[in-house]
């Protein structure tokens, strides 16, 4: 079976509507997340969660009332079904926590079970709480960042030194092109951002450099064996050759992603819609952004192996340009 | 080729292996099977997250620790400097690493720097200012030392409280980037708060004679000292003997006759009322100081204090040697308790909780039951896709796939890693970058296949084309899981564990393994042979 026979798309040429598209997307995101705030979960803001199991579950329009009037700020707790339906589970969140002094950090929580039991709402079981203190949480956000900007720098570093500069700048682009458009999406949709959803990003992470390192591959394959062409042609190409294997690998993991945004329940719903996201907009990135980067970043000249054999060059590479 | 047979009896050792370590426990614990206890142990191990347990995350005042360390310094400097007839105006304890002498004599000076020099000069530098002032200050690597200890300590009397509980595979780890944090993980723990309230209390026994009291107030218990506390002691308060009577001050040595320390046994018992108390035993060390302490002073009272706070103050009706017991009002969990915390020691400082999270395990059970269901759904998926497009090329790919499952796990069972939620979802991606190398392969050997090549030469040429790249892909993702573990947290650091095994078993079985089944294959067809089922 065959997806496309030689396909021959002209990618390159439509490299300028993918840079606006792109940053249309980024930019309405950007716009989204600085009018509404960053949503970031309890772990790293900080804060409250109580998750509750009923007996019979009431609507959550009582549990609110329930907490307004019988805990001190109940008001502004957010109230939302955990899960399936069918398991009864009701999510408590409040942006606080007890003071870290004197042991009382699960004041919140406490309070808010007491409201419950207070305003007759049925019998209801505690089934998990999440107290996040501010240092823990400064503590959380400060890891996340490091970890992300690390790999990254790990991964621009190891691509310079495996292809060309141009090239990494291109694969991190394209890779902090994807981890935007999932920041974006995230708010649109509305998900908090918890330390799950920061291990969806740091997946992408992988995934798109992995898939623009396909491409690259067979760019620096290709170079050698098209010395005349220009780069935009070999690029181009290059993402042809690769275009069958682009389409199914993303065919793949997305199926995957799909099963565990359907069935993975509610902790890993995050985690699952940011990798679904993730997997596309590293799909097209890879097609249309990192290459067409990589282009832009270096003139003709700079290419390895197309540069006119200088006498220095000659003796130390001799296999190398003969092979080609 | 003729090395395939062995590279088939490899391929299938290492499969007898690691499903030996992998699935095989499994299947032995549930369906009786006879398996060695060692092999039963090294099963894949669940989070919190899934089994359900408490998680915390404590911050220890190592403050504390520093500012006893000063505060002793300073009352020892006292001691020395009136032996040696130096009298100075003030000794103040500034903060937790420094305390300020003021007023030392010019005439005495000499003698001061002498002393000063003997006694706190191994810990603590000194600067001079104006008119006999003085300020100490701990030394930066004492200071660090101090606080290390502090917390070394610290985990310590935790991992044994917490043992002492009964909690099965608890996990104790120093935590955070100020490195005064510890982290507690008991899985299958759902009474949170005794538990906090375990870990928690600083239990400091101290075994004080009493001077006066109790007293109503702090001026009654002074009115024979005219108000002032003299310098070797210090009033404590506690519960009065009947209830009723409200809080009662006790006026004490400062030197404990025994502390904490010097026990070697802590258990509930009864009074002599026929109420709850715990009965201790000392060390031989301890049992002579308290022997002696008691022997000298039969007839006055002993104030039994447990963290700042007089519980009883029995008389000394006799010498006392290496048994005792502290009563009060208390009940038989108090007991329980107070016994297990005794047995443990005392903590070096206080502590208080920063983050705390408990899983329900119903909500464990929903949560493994969801990941588990997607993964597998996941799988099939995948399967059914390389199935259908690679007919029985995709056998190949599926095989890898399974053979890297099983590798996978058996080797997070062997290196005892544990099974979070993003762990699931982490093998999900291992899996997803098998098949896409898998993928990577079969596209080039169509591609070789396409330009004419003959069945062996395509497979050659797209298993080291595609090397190159696999590598680099995996090498990446290697870089980019290493910084996600040395800097990630609790979910992402379970996430980056299993990507990092999963990608080394992955380009094992997608360059090894395929390509020996691909050699299997072709063992039966023609050199010749011109096309192949891909």
């Amino acid at each position: 079976m065959q997806i496309f026979t030689n396909p021959n798309f002209d990618f390159v040429r439509w490299r300028w509507h993918a840079i606006v598209l792109s940053l249309v997307v980024i930019l309405a995101g950007a716009f989204h997340i600085w009018k509404n705030g960053p949503r970031l979960g309890v772990d790293f803001e900080g804060g409250t969660i109580v998750i509750v199991k009923f007996d019979q579950a009431p609507p959550l329009e009582r549990v609110r009332q329930a907490l307004q009037a019988g805990m001190a700020g109940g008001g502004e707790a957010i109230v939302q079904q955990y899960g399936d339906a069918a398991n009864r589970d009701v999510l408590i969140r409040v942006r606080r926590t007890g003071a870290e002094q004197a042991g009382s950090l699960s004041a919140e929580a406490e309070a808010a079970v007491a409201a419950l039991k207070q305003a007759g709402l049925g019998n209801f079981t505690v089934v998990g709480t999440e107290i996040v203190g501010p240092v823990v949480g400064e503590q959380l956000k400060r890891r996340g960042i490091m970890a992300t900007v690390l790999a990254l720098a790990g991964i621009l570093i190891y691509i310079a030194l495996r292809f060309q500069f141009s090239f990494a700048v291109g694969a991190v682009a394209a890779t902090l092109h994807d981890l935007f458009v999932c920041l974006a999406f995230l708010s649109f949709f509305n998900y908090d951002i918890t330390l799950n959803v920061i291990a969806g990003l740091l997946t992408i992470t992988g995934y798109s450099v992995n898939d623009t390192i396909v491409v690259f591959d067979r760019v620096r394959e290709n170079m050698r064996a098209m010395r005349r062409d220009n780069l935009a042609h070999i690029v181009n190409v290059a993402v042809n050759q690769t275009l069958a294997r682009t389409i199914i690998t993303a065919g793949t993991t997305l199926l995957s992603v799909i099963a565990l945004y359907i069935f993975g329940g509610e902790v890993l719903e995050g985690f699952a819609f940011t990798m679904l996201v993730g997997i596309i907009s590293g799909t097209y990135s890879t097609v249309f952004i990192a290459s067409s980067l990589a282009i832009m970043f270096q003139g003709r000249k700079l290419v390895k192996g197309q540069v006119a054999p200088t006498a220095a060059d000659a003796p130390r590479k001799p296999g190398r340009r003969r092979a080609s | 080729m003729k090395n395939l047979r062995w590279r088939v009896i490899t391929v299938v050792a290492l499969f007898a292996v690691f499903f030996s370590l992998s699935v095989y426990p499994i299947l032995a614990n549930r369906y009786h099977w006879p398996a060695p206890q060692w092999l039963k142990d090294k099963q894949l191990k669940l989070g919190l997250d899934l089994k359900g347990g408490v998680h915390l995350v404590l911050r220890v005042h190592t403050d504390e620790a520093l500012q006893t360390a000063t505060t002793t310094t300073v009352e020892q400097l006292r001691e020395q400097l009136k032996t040696a007839g130096v009298t100075a105006a003030s000794m103040t304890v500034v903060s937790p690493s420094t305390f300020r002498v003021e007023g030392v004599p010019q005439d005495r000076d000499a003698e001061f720097r002498r002393v000063a020099e003997e006694y706190v000069a191994t810990n603590y530098d000194r600067t001079s200012g104006t008119g006999g002032t003085y300020t100490f200050t701990l030394k930066p690597n004492i200071e660090r030392d101090m606080r290390d200890q502090t917390m070394t300590q610290a985990q310590e009397t935790i991992d044994r409280r917490v043992n002492d509980l009964g909690v099965v595979e608890p996990n104790l780890s120093r935590y955070g980037d100020a490195g005064d944090q510890i982290l507690v993980q008991l899985p299958g723990v759902t009474d949170v708060n005794r538990a906090k309230e375990i870990i928690r209390s600083t239990a400091i026994l101290e075994l004080k004679l009493v001077e006066t009291g109790p007293a109503g107030s702090r001026e009654a218990l002074l009115q024979s000292y005219g108000g002032k506390v003299p310098d070797d002691m210090e009033i404590i308060s506690g519960a009065s003997a009947d209830a009723s009577a409200g809080t009662s001050y006790y006026l004490v040595r400062k030197v404990a006759a025994v502390t904490g320390r010097d026990l070697r046994n802590a258990r509930p018992s009864l009074d002599e009322n026929s109420r709850p108390a715990v009965s201790f035993s000392l060390t031989n060390e301890g049992a002579r100081k308290f022997g002696k302490v008691t022997g000298e002073n039969v007839g006055r009272y002993l104030a039994i204090i447990l963290d700042k706070r007089v519980q009883s103050a029995p008389r000394i009706d006799s010498r006392i040697d290496s048994e005792g017991r502290i009563s009060g009002s208390f009940t038989t969990d108090e007991v329980n308790d107070l016994s297990l915390i005794l047995r443990s020691g005392a903590l070096p400082a206080s502590m208080s909780y920063l983050e705390e999270r408990v899983i329900g395990p119903t909500l464990g059970a929903d949560s493994i039951k969801a990941g588990v269901t997607a993964s597998l759904g996941g799988l099939a998926l995948v399967v059914l896709f390389m199935l259908a497009y690679y007919k029985l090329s995709g056998i190949n790919a599926v095989v890898a796939m399974i053979c890297n499952l099983i590798i996978l796990v058996g080797l997070m069972a062997y290196f005892g890693a544990t099974m979070t939620l993003p762990g699931i979802a982490g093998f999900i991606l291992t899996m997803g970058m098998g098949v896409d190398s898998n993928v990577l392969i079969f596209e080039r050997i169509k591609e070789e296949l396409a330009a004419g090549r003959g069945v062996r030469a395509a497979i050659d040429a797209g298993f080291s084309r595609v090397l190159l790249t696999l590598l680099d892909t995996h090498v990446t993702a290697l870089i980019a899981a290493a910084f996600l573990f040395q800097f990630g947290t609790g979910p992402i650091r379970g996430f980056a564990t299993t990507l990092t095994i999963g990608l080394l078993t992955n380009l094992f079985t997608s360059i090894f393994v395929s390509r020996t089944l691909f050699d299997l294959a072709l063992q039966r067809q023609p050199a010749t042979a011109r096309t192949i089922s891909i």
